[in-house]
């Protein structure tokens, strides 16, 4: 049940810019009107912050919420919908068969994007059009999510973003990126019209302009970083 | 096309399409269950889960739910008036679902979590099944935190965590036994292990577990076939 104190617990997040994980977390608590604190973990060492809060993955994002941590970043969404229940909007739909649909394509999209993402960006040796293909393919079945899930509305979530609008498109900022990077087209307006639409309306939403920057901020981290930590693919990581 | 009433659609040696009827019985809700051939699958599988055409698949009322930890989470949601499986609190929530994806997910950087880690204990032979068994042992200490101080991982009673999780206290052991390795010792995982006999002394476990030695002479004859191809 959510807290009746008003006083401000402090809610932090750690995180670092680029990552679809920690944007997610920022999307939801923006959303919400959670005043938050995003501390930022530093690149290369750990912070004993970060160690503390995860051991088991010592992975970003953590939320600190009263001082307790919560990791991996939906799960964090679905601590965003049942903590601060009382504000809306709700991030999951009350039916509970919209919101099995909407935590199954959350999954797929994890499942399919990370490591095609990774590939394209050079960030781990693979075949880059091998992993565009799967992009594509998986961005086509959830254009036909996209209008179960929304009933043809302007988001996967019924009544606005929600759920499933924040787990893909915490990736977009990288699916725009590896587009320029790449010159190939992903989320085509003639292939996936729904989702390109859905994409411009998605990153002008008051919730997610801040937390998601141009795509031209993700290619310049890309060039900086990427190159340098490219290495085979590891042949247990399909 | 009103269809009516709940039906699995599993395959008796599935440890994730059990999940689904404990979780069903825990709530007393009447079923069907569809014992798919999975080298043959039914048009009626297909049609309900074209995505990744696998079992289980859970259809209430004519619609479909797939992905066995989500249909669990569906069921507690949808007889929200039954046995409550999903912990109250959001924060114990949250811990359930850390651990429920800690056993079962593969995580993005290919790190190996309990599922992963527990797979290669079947076919693991010689010197490198030593490896293997104590990278399991490391994810099930890891996971044996979360039972510190408690009967089961829900508390005093089976939760999600337990559902999601309690396929090793049937499985592991049939494992060891068919590659000769020992995993699971009072030794090694105390707690692991009392856990598991209690769980396997809770009704809607001990009602639907496949006949121990159809299980084992299925997982003999599948090692065999992996280990001579």
């Amino acid at each position: 049940m959510p807290s009746e104190k008003q006083e401000e617990a402090a809610v932090r997040v750690l995180g670092r810019w680029p990552s679809p994980y920690v944007i997610r977390v920022l999307i939801a608590l923006n959303l919400k009107g959670v005043e938050h604190e995003m501390v930022a973990e530093p690149k290369g060492n750990k912070s004993e912050l970060l160690l503390a809060s995860n051991p088991v993955h010592k992975k970003i994002p953590v939320l600190i919420h009263n001082g307790r941590p919560i990791s991996e970043s939906l799960v964090i969404l679905h601590t965003s919908t049942s903590a601060w229940a009382s504000q809306a909007p709700a991030i999951l739909p009350s039916d509970p068969h919209a919101r099995a649909a909407e935590r199954f394509w959350a999954q797929y999209v994890d499942d399919k994007f990370p490591t095609a993402i990774r590939v394209l960006r050079g960030r781990v040796v693979g075949d880059k059009e091998e992993a565009a293909a799967e992009v594509s393919a998986a961005l086509w079945q959830l254009e036909g999510a996209f209008v179960e899930c929304g009933g043809g509305k302007g988001y996967f979530g019924s009544d606005g973003v929600g759920y499933l609008d924040i787990a893909l498109g915490s990736h977009v900022g990288w699916i725009r990126a590896v587009e320029r990077i790449n010159g190939v087209s992903l989320l085509d307006a003639a292939k996936v019209p729904r989702l390109a639409a859905w994409a411009d309306r998605l990153c002008a939403h008051p919730a997610v302009v801040d937390v998601l920057p141009d795509v031209d901020r993700f290619i310049e981290f890309s060039v900086q970083n990427d190159g340098a930590l490219a290495k085979p693919v590891d042949e247990a990581s399909k | 096309m009103a269809e009516k009433g709940v039906k699995v659609f599993g395959m008796w040696a599935s440890p994730m399409a059990i999940r689904l009827e404990w979780a069903l019985r825990l709530k007393s809700v009447v079923y069907e269950y569809v014992d798919e051939d999975l080298g043959n699958k039914s048009d009626a599988l297909l049609r309900y889960n074209p995505v990744t055409k696998k079992v289980p698949v859970l259809v209430h009322d004519g619609k479909p739910v797939v992905e066995s930890a989500i249909i669990v989470e569906y069921i507690d949601e949808a007889w929200k008036d039954g046995y409550p499986i999903m912990p109250a609190d959001p924060y114990e929530r949250a811990q359930a679902r850390f651990w429920a994806n800690f056993a079962d997910e593969k995580d993005l950087n290919g790190f190996v979590q309990c599922n992963a880690a527990v797979y290669p204990v079947f076919t693991a032979t010689g010197e490198a099944q030593g490896k293997v068994v104590h990278e399991a042992q490391q994810c099930l200490k890891t996971l044996e935190k979360a039972l510190e101080g408690k009967k089961f991982f829900g508390g005093d009673a089976v939760g999600y965590l337990d559902l999601v999780v309690g396929w090793y206290a049937y499985w592991l052991p049939i494992i060891e036994e068919v590659s000769g390795a020992s995993v699971v010792t009072d030794e090694e995982l105390p707690l692991m292990k009392a856990w598991f006999d209690r769980f396997l002394a809770v009704d809607v476990v001990k009602e639907t577990l496949p006949p121990r030695d159809k299980l084992l002479a299925l997982n003999t004859a599948r090692r065999e076939q992996l280990l001579t191809a």
